[in-house]
């Protein structure tokens, strides 16, 4: 049914009709309006059948859902930001135990300093804990993407991350096709266990293992995402004969045909960059864009099929590996090893700094004219860089690098007099 | 579920004696039909308390349920003895995740079988006092104050065994570990730190609480058994001596463990929601010093010039438990 909704409400409502019967919440903006709505329709009995817990953290949390999966109750949580950096212990617990637990992520940046705007630093910092992370770019494919994620994690016993932009998608009061009960249970099959703690049938979970099979264990955690690889594209085609529109997949391409450069990004951004790809195909330029929705597992062979012919790529990501630069980046020239293509990294969006289009298509012209650097800072306010190094080489005890930069722009803008 | 047939050990022992005397009055050892839910061959050290406290408590909360537990391992030395790849020690469903969160697991569990009917299957969740009292105490608190239907049960041997004996937030005052050494006039762990977790259990107004004891086994069970009675947040926290951590004979254990309880220094009691309901009296008190001179933790004590201001200190702790809990007969 189509609806004019927020994206949080939108996705509560789809993880309601996957009927989950443990929902662990702790508040962490910009997630909490998704558990907020979970809560609200199990209070009312709209979703039945289904504990939710209050936790006391998002360690809590997850180590709840932890419980609840291994003794075979279909389990979800979502977090954000700290909060997966708090669970992560659990995060990789749940992924070497192969539970198939559902998380949302609502993407915001790290502290500190502290920050409650988008970006995906906290997703990426999980990146290779054995979970598969799938990426939406509008509310519609975030909610698409949550009713396949229930299904990929228990056809693969391993959980799945759906990383949603936080604000910019949960906050977002736009069209949303919420799926029918009957569509969804046509698509879900109730959850079967391939492990569960079971009176009848005991079995030890989470024993020590040494040298001797940790290796293996490990490596069919490797092998079950190699699986996803297959598995990801065949539930999308299913997802679009059940309910009639594509969603999720691995990759997506958007006007690649004989484009010259491909900008490859992932989330929401995409929607803001489809728009300058329009602007500059009107005026003539080769451009197009691939989205990645499947990050791990990540489709190599896939992406490097889409970027092949292209002479250069532009990897815009709202991350940063700090030291070295990109992190997509680094796994997209993993795709492109050996191919003569010159790429770029746009580290873009930290901390909720706005991605204009103007900006896009002044960086994606610079590096038609390849006079782009190797890494770019998207709008990064060099005055405001260059005056607190200085101040750190003028005096020892130069404060605290937030505070200063504070400061600064509070005297860069006069107060008027009352 | 099959169960692999028991066999008695410990012939010649009150273990079996037990079976000599009514039915209703024995063990839940001494049954025949017990379940050895924590089989022999593991890992432990000789004269481990936990091993012995561990199939104790499961063995009765088995008997209470009708053979329906499930457990959950926080870290340390009963998931780590128990488990070694490819062997298990545990004839009942058992779940290790992390060290900080096996409260939480055991939530998390006790959700599942509610959303799915089985109420007859019950879990308890279990540790060290490092698991419970220190790193996994948030999670035993949302677990308490939710009041999830989970039995915690902490075994306590008073510092991190596991990890080589470092001080724990249950060591007690003045004990030697690896991180409070006693050294050059330095007495060991500083006192006037540390928590009491029984305390602090009973202030979450939980169904209930209690303290046992591996030198009491029947006290033991019985408590089990009762907590498996009641639905809701439950704890019970049990005295498990480490020869390896507290440098004693493995023959002592026992020893120790009723020596903690008649100087004082471990009282027994139970509580149900946040009232003390049961204590055990001492019919037969005795000085710390039997407890403290069999142990090399506090061997800095004695020696040629007794340190008598601290033994003098560690006896006020025991009088103090005394006069607090009505220990006296």
């Amino acid at each position: 049914m189509l609806k004019q909704v927020e994206g949080s409400r939108a996705l509560a409502e789809a993880i309601a009709l996957c009927r989950p019967e443990v929902v662990c919440a702790y508040p962490i903006t910009p997630q909490t309006h998704i558990v907020e709505g979970l809560g609200e329709m199990v209070r009312s009995g709209e979703l039945a059948g289904c504990e939710f817990i209050n936790v006391e953290s998002e360690f809590a949390a997850l180590s709840v859902a932890i419980g609840a999966s291994a003794a075979g109750a279909r389990s979800y949580t979502a977090t954000a930001s700290q909060g997966i950096l708090f669970m992560a212990e659990a995060v990789y617990n749940a992924a070497g135990l192969g539970l198939p637990i559902v998380m949302t992520i609502a993407n915001r940046a790290i502290g500190a300093p502290i920050n409650i705007w988008n970006d995906q630093s906290d997703s990426m910092a999980l990146r290779d804990a054995g979970w598969i992370q799938l990426y939406a770019e509008t509310n519609q494919e975030a909610v698409d993407l949550h009713i396949q994620a229930f299904r990929l994690a228990e056809a693969l016993s391993c959980p799945v991350m759906v990383c949603v932009d936080g604000f910019i998608l949960t906050h977002a009061y736009e069209r949303v096709d919420i799926p029918t009960r009957a569509q969804v249970d046509a698509y879900l099959p109730p959850f079967e266990p391939v492990q569960v703690l079971d009176c009848d049938d005991p079995v030890s979970i989470g024993a020590m293992v040494g040298p001797e099979a940790f290796f293996e264990v490990r490596y069919l955690q490797h092998h079950k995402q190699l699986r996803a690889l297959e598995l990801i594209p065949d539930l999308a085609r299913e997802f679009e004969r059940v309910f009639g529109r594509k969603s999720g997949g691995l990759i997506r391409s958007y006007r690649c045909e004989d484009a010259e450069t491909i900008v490859v990004s992932l989330g929401s951004v995409l929607g803001t960059v489809k728009e300058v790809v329009d602007d500059m195909r009107a005026a003539g330029a080769d451009i197009g864009a691939v989205s990645i929705c499947s990050f791990r597992p990540f489709p190599l062979a896939e992406l490097r099929a889409a970027l092949k012919d292209a002479k250069r790529v532009v990897v815009l990501e709202k991350c940063l590996a700090v030291g070295v630069g990109g992190i997509v980046s680094s796994s997209v020239r993993k795709a492109l090893s050996g191919l003569p293509l010159a790429g770029y990294t746009v580290i873009a969006g930290l901390g909720g700094r706005p991605i204009t289009q103007r900006s896009l298509q002044e960086v994606f012209e610079r590096a038609f004219r390849d006079e782009l650097e190797q890494l770019t800072f998207l709008d990064l306010n060099w005055d405001i860089v260059n005056r607190e190094l200085a101040r750190g080489r003028g005096q020892r005890r130069s404060g605290p690098t937030a505070e200063n930069i504070l400061r600064d722009l509070g005297r860069a803008t006069p107060v008027e007099a009352t | 579920m099959k169960l692999q047939p028991v066999k008695f050990y410990q012939k010649q022992t009150f273990t079996v004696g037990n079976r000599l005397v009514a039915g209703h009055a024995r063990a839940v050892q001494a049954n025949m039909r017990r379940t050895n839910s924590l089989n022999s061959g593991h890992r432990a050290c000789q004269g481990c308390g936990e091993a012995l406290g561990a199939r104790y408590a499961i063995d009765a909360a088995m008997q209470a349920t009708g053979n329906r537990v499930i457990a959950v391992n926080a870290t340390g030395c009963l998931e780590v003895f128990s488990t070694p790849y490819p062997e298990t020690s545990w004839q009942i469903p058992w779940i290790h995740s992390l060290f900080g969160n096996a409260a939480a697991v055991a939530s998390g569990v006790a959700a599942a079988l509610r959303v799915k009917g089985r109420k007859g299957d019950r879990v308890i969740a279990q540790g060290g006092d490092g698991g419970t009292m220190d790193i996994g105490f948030g999670c035993l608190s949302g677990m308490f104050e939710r009041n999830d239907d989970v039995l915690y049960i902490c075994y306590d041997n008073e510092a991190y065994m596991n990890t080589g004996v470092q001080r724990s937030s249950a060591t007690p005052a003045a004990a030697h570990t690896a991180t409070t050494p006693a050294a050059r006039g330095r007495s060991g762990n500083v006192f006037g730190t540390g928590k009491n977790l029984p305390l602090i259990a009973m202030a979450h107004e939980i169904p209930y609480v209690a303290t046992a004891s591996i030198a009491n086994l029947r006290d033991l069970e019985v408590k089990v058994m009762y907590a498996m009675s009641l639905r809701g947040a439950r704890y019970i926290h049990i005295s498990v001596p480490c020869p390896l951590g507290w440098g004693s004979l493995p023959a002592d254990t026992i020893k120790l463990a009723r020596l903690a309880v008649e100087s004082g220094l471990f009282p027994l009691f139970e509580a149900e929601n946040g009232e003390i309901t049961g204590r055990y009296q001492l019919r037969h008190r005795v000085p710390v010093t039997e407890y403290l001179k069999l142990q090399k933790r506090y061997a800095h004590l004695f020696g040629d010039t007794p340190d008598l201001r601290t033994i003098g200190e560690i006896q006020a702790i025991a009088d103090r438990n005394i006069r607090r809990f009505g220990l006296a007969a």
